[in-house]
């Protein structure tokens, strides 16, 4: 394969992955991986690198959409992010030292976790909660937009939220994902904060959380120009696109069928990796 | 705006505004480089686009193109790869630069903790970007 080719066919596969992961709200740095390293035969380090800064591209160019509706939390996203900048730095620094097949059998762990995370429906929490006296102290509390006027509500479970979010963090560093799945679980099922301001602070603090590894990463020489230049822009134009289209969609189908994409790659991620052939 | 009138105090800064500003700041962090990629990915197409691509074993990248002041350097001498890198290395910063204008947007609510709070954000990225290599 000439360079020209590769460029041209890793840049429609990202693409695709931006396109669907924005329509899905699951993301496309998760299919990007895999996508590399099976397909493209790429190596895992390689395409770990590629999707990190595909990650931080999405998660910043989506911010603006997002902010402007005031949903997101900023002090939540602020003080959240000390544990996942820590975390995505423990991360970056594992990678180092654990071999590629062990990656990819973790990497096809979590892709499991998506996908049945992405079958569930998940239920509004109820507006008479009381915050946990930490919440309170670290003004975690805040109110969002409704059409009947603004809507408070509280927070708790900060201490389970952090621990979640280093994690959350850990994974983002070890394989250049967003993790936003494991991000939107911690404020979501931990900390009780509402969908529409956990699922947007969760994309604000994708992009600083990806900034922390991505540093590691190109002082390391994981970050390839000639990898991550179509994966950059692909992933970032099908994003756009995906979020143009979103309202009409039909995006339990889509959902659907990307959980079964995501189901197959993760699949093929853990055989690869435990026979070693990644 | 609905939005804008709820949350925004006369004359205020309050988060509704630095998170307005913050979301702008990004959008043009991406956009610039997503420009700069671009062009650098052009140039590399027409110079090196005929060459056998193979990424299938690991040699991690040149020096020349890991450490922030090389990769100026071979951007000004219009080396395709390096303007590349320079494009990425300008999307890690979008990032870095959102914490820091968060904290100088605390700062100027005089929210001390939260200034402190992002204070440690910053230098845990400040670490990643200058401290490791």
């Amino acid at each position: 394969m000439t360079v020209l080719e590769f460029t041209g066919l890793v840049a429609l596969g990202s693409l695709l992955a931006g396109f669907l992961g924005a329509l899905t709200g699951l993301g496309g740095g998760v299919v990007v991986v895999p996508m590399l390293a099976l397909l493209f035969h790429v190596d895992i380090r390689y395409a770990i690198g590629a999707s990190l800064v595909s990650v931080i591209a999405t998660s910043s160019g989506a911010a603006a959409a997002y902010v402007r509706e005031g949903y997101s939390n900023i002090r939540i996203g602020m003080f959240l992010e000390t544990a996942t900048t820590a975390g995505a730095i423990a991360g970056a620094a594992i990678a180092l030292h654990v071999p590629t097949s062990a990656i990819a059998i973790v990497f096809g762990l979590v892709l499991l976790y998506s996908a049945y995370l992405s079958s569930r429906e998940r239920q509004e929490h109820g507006p008479h909660m009381q915050s946990s006296p930490l919440a309170e102290k670290l003004r975690l509390p805040g109110t969002y937009p409704t059409p009947e006027g603004k809507q408070s509500y509280a927070v708790t479970g900060v201490g389970s939220g952090y621990g979640l979010m280093f994690g959350a963090g850990v994974l983002s560093g070890l394989l250049g994902i967003g993790s936003g799945a494991v991000k939107v679980l911690a404020m979501d099922q931990a900390m009780k904060i509402p969908f529409k301001v956990s699922t947007t602070t969760s994309n604000f603090m994708i992009g600083v959380t990806a900034a922390a590894s991505a540093g590691l990463y190109l002082a390391r020489g994981y970050i390839a120009p000639g990898i991550t230049m179509p994966v950059m822009l692909g992933v970032l134009l099908g994003s756009m696109l995906g979020a143009k289209f979103l309202v009409r969609a039909k995006v339990k189908v889509l959902r659907y069928v990307f959980a079964v994409v995501i189901l197959a790659l993760a699949i093929e991620m853990i055989f690869n990796g435990a026979t070693g052939r990644i | 705006m609905s939005a804008d009138s709820q949350r925004q105090q006369p004359g205020g800064f309050d988060d509704y505004r630095i998170e307005v500003i913050i979301g702008t700041l990004l959008r043009t962090g991406v956009l610039l480089s997503a420009t700069v990629v671009l062009i650098g990915g052009v140039l590399y197409l027409v110079r090196s686009g005929h060459q056998v691509a193979n990424y299938r074993t690991f040699h991690g990248e040149p020096g020349r193109l890991k450490s922030m002041s090389d990769i100026a350097h071979g951007a000004a001498e219009l080396d395709p790869r390096a303007i590349i890198q320079l494009g990425l290395l300008l999307l890690i910063a979008t990032p870095v630069a959102r914490v820091a204008f968060s904290a100088v947007a605390f700062g100027i609510e005089r929210d001390s903790m939260y200034v402190v709070i992002t204070l440690i954000v910053l230098a845990i990225l400040l670490y990643s970007l200058f401290g490791s290599s």
